[in-house]
């Protein structure tokens, strides 16, 4: 997989979303659920907005220091024992990910859940050199073996799926005859994957985030995924974004607080794995070899640009449980990776805006996604920003669009244009459906324009004055 | 108190009666209002679908309409024009000549029900409607320009009128501007979803402060030929 999900044009892949009621109910359920929780549990916690802040500062700081605590946790990893890579394109990063798999001979990779693996399309060169590739985590598994399917939330991948569909895959793919209960489903697929884990000659993690006075890196799982894949396979490659780093454990603690409470309404995740450097030789298991990539692929760029705050997320998704926009389309229909209002914000800048410039329309500016960001990212002011770009610094909006606003600039620019052009507007009331109109009255009747207009009303009534 | 009423394009053309009623309601509350023809839109529609240098013309216009009464506030019908309004001081912040302006603008303009109730210092207006109503907050109004309690204030004051919760109340109707139509089925979802929640709570009226929000609400009302009726916060306030 790359950043680019999808190949369809923005109103085929709305509407494929828009048709499926199932999977729109499934989003609607697993939003209000999630988002019940984490209003729940930070209601417990208490000064959410407190908390937000100094996790934002947290962020600010080590993205203004970046190089600074990029270069103090690799020589910390280093000094532990790990092997630190920096890869500046995605090629760059699955090359190196090959090349230590080759050099084991590897044939079976096991994976914990990570977001930048796929964006670099790290499954696919494996997979092309004939290394099998399992994902461990629950979510992304069925998505794995149901064809590839992409995942629609970056935390909750499958949430797409509701228990029925997830049976029906069980059942078509692995043979699975029980029910639907997720309790058992559950079990069959660990019972399915244990095999795996022991026999993987090389595990793949990404990193929530690097703690750079120490070197080590984290994983936050809810299935004891990443702690398997972290102890049993002898080799470890761990794959992690450049901007991913706390200073101390001290920064680790707000940020893991943040993180299980915005992703999925928890005080904790089941399990927080922190590993420093391969094994130790009093260890009684862990990697033999730890190999740490640190991916570059764009984010310098982001970083140079106006919209540098964006790097402060820390993918808990929660913008995308907020956004109303997201609930009827999920991921599938943003075409990137990335969804929802982060993937709006990032997406353009981190991978370019002509492919990506219609992120940005599947948004109403309604602001609810900044109000959930734990790390404050001025979400709706980057979107905002963008489509200005979008449609007048680098116009690719196209022609008729501009000479339309152009048109409608004129007319509400100039008092007496605007006046001659309203005074008989109501005759649009007859018109046909046509153009903007048509596409409102799919859902809805047309608005009526008034025969009388307020400022008619006011020169009748307030006659004599002003 | 002079009051320079900004009626705002889609009020002007589309619900002329959320002007009458919000010009009553101010003039019975005691103010003094004017209202400067010269006046169009404030430029949202263009700046929100990214074309701010196309929307500037109609935004100086409005600057100098809007100041040009010398009124001592400037009030509006709708929280979203209103946050146009205030952020024509970082849009035109390379032109420091307009932005004062603009940040002069910004300081005189408020919305209907902020204008009432922290200017006017007022908490009750003397307004009856014998409804049970749900109240939809404008994403702009509330979020972004900062006015929550304001009309919520005045809505437990009108006499008769039975306030009922509704389900994702906070969750925007899917209008949007330009969105509406650019993005018209995923626009229409989304209004569909929140109509069928109004629905589900029995209320006869849905009462909001946008006229943009309302038309979108009362299309999609409209297309299920469902009775209830959608009234904007002044039609509400300006009946006694």
């Amino acid at each position: 997989m790359s950043i680019q999900t999808s190949d369809l044009p923005l109103h085929d892949r709305i509407n494929t979303e828009l048709e499926k009621p199932f999977m729109r109910k499934a989003i609607a359920n697993a939003q209000d659920l999630l988002n019940q929780k984490r209003e729940d549990v930070f209601k417990e916690l208490g000064n959410y907005e407190q908390w937000k802040s100094q996790a934002s500062a947290i962020r600010h700081h080590v993205l203004e220091n970046l190089d600074y605590y990029l270069d103090l946790f690799s020589s910390n990893a280093e000094q532990a024992g790990a092997h630190v890579y920096f890869a500046s394109t995605d090629q760059e990063a699955t090359e190196r990910a090959l090349a230590i798999c080759q050099a084991k001979n590897a044939s079976k990779v096991v994976k914990s859940k990570s977001m930048v693996t796929e964006e670099i399309g790290l499954n696919e060169v494996l997979e092309d050199q004939g290394i099998e590739v399992i994902e461990t985590d629950l979510g992304e598994y069925l998505l794995q073996i149901d064809n590839h399917d992409k995942p629609s939330h970056i935390v909750v991948p499958a949430l797409h799926k509701n228990r029925d569909r997830i049976q029906q895959v069980l059942q078509e793919k692995r043979g699975y005859d029980g029910d639907n209960l997720p309790e058992n489903m559950t079990r069959f697929v660990r019972h399915l994957i244990r095999k795996d884990f022991l026999e993987a000659d090389v595990a793949i993690t990404g990193c929530n985030f690097g703690v750079a006075e120490t070197g080590t890196c984290t994983l936050v799982t809810n299935e004891g995924n990443g702690r398997f894949v972290t102890t049993v396979p002898k080799t470890q490659i761990v794959v992690m974004g450049m901007e991913r780093l706390v200073p101390s454990f001290k920064e680790l603690d707000t940020m893991l607080s943040l993180l299980a409470r915005s992703a999925v309404g928890a005080k904790l995740t089941s399990y927080m794995t922190l590993f420093t450097g391969p094994k130790k030789p009093d260890d009684m298991d862990g990697p033999e070899e730890l190999h740490i990539i640190i991916v570059d692929n764009g984010r310098s760029k982001v970083l140079g640009s106006p919209f540098k705050e964006v790097l402060k997320c820390i993918r808990c998704g929660t913008c995308m449980l907020e956004c109303p926009a997201y609930r009827h389309v999920c991921g599938h229909g943003y075409g990137a990776l990335y969804p929802g209002p982060l993937g709006a914000a990032l997406v353009p800048v981190l991978a370019g805006y002509t492919p990506f410039k219609d992120l940005t329309k599947i948004c109403t500016l309604c602001g609810a996604c900044n109000e959930v960001c734990p790390v404050q990212v001025p979400l709706y002011e980057y979107i905002y920003e963008h489509r200005r770009i979008i449609a007048e610094e680098k116009q690719l909006e196209g022609r008729l669009e501009g000479i339309a606003m152009g048109l409608y600039g004129g007319i509400i620019g100039n008092a007496k244009l605007y006046d001659m052009t309203t005074r008989f507007a109501s005759v649009a009331n007859i018109s046909p459906k046509i153009g903007p109109l048509k596409q409102w009255c799919k859902n809805r009747e047309r608005p009526h324009v008034a025969t009388q207009r307020f400022r008619d009303w006011y020169k009748i009534t307030k006659k004599g004055q002003k | 108190m002079h009051v320079s009423f900004f009626s705002t394009c889609l009020v002007d053309n589309i619900f002329p009666d959320i002007g009458i009623d919000s010009v009553k309601l101010l003039e019975r509350l005691g103010c003094t209002i004017v209202f400067n023809p010269q006046q169009t839109c404030c430029g949202q529609p263009l700046a929100n679908s990214g074309y701010q240098q196309k929307a500037k013309k109609s935004m100086h216009l409005l600057l100098d309409t809007l100041l040009e009464d010398e009124a001592d506030y400037i009030v509006a019908p709708s929280g979203s024009c209103v946050l146009q309004i205030k952020e024509y001081s970082t849009l035109f912040a390379d032109d420091h000549q307009i932005a004062d302006k603009a940040g002069e603008l910004a300081a005189k303009t408020f919305e209907l029900t902020d204008f009432i109730v922290n200017v006017l210092q007022k908490d009750r207006v003397e307004s009856t409607l014998r409804a049970k109503a749900v109240y939809h907050p404008s994403c702009h109004m509330t979020r972004l320009l900062g006015v929550k309690e304001p009309p919520l204030t005045l809505l437990a004051n009108v006499a008769g009128l039975e306030l009922v919760p509704c389900k994702g109340q906070d969750k925007c109707c899917g209008f949007g501007g330009t969105f509406s139509v650019k993005m018209a089925d995923l626009s229409g979802a989304m209004v569909a979803e929140k109509v069928d929640n109004f629905i589900a709570t029995g209320a006869d009226c849905v009462i909001g402060c946008d006229a943009g929000c309302l038309m979108n609400i009362k299309a999609r009302l409209e297309r299920l030929n469902h009775p209830m009726q959608v009234l904007h916060i002044a039609n509400v306030l300006a009946h006694s």
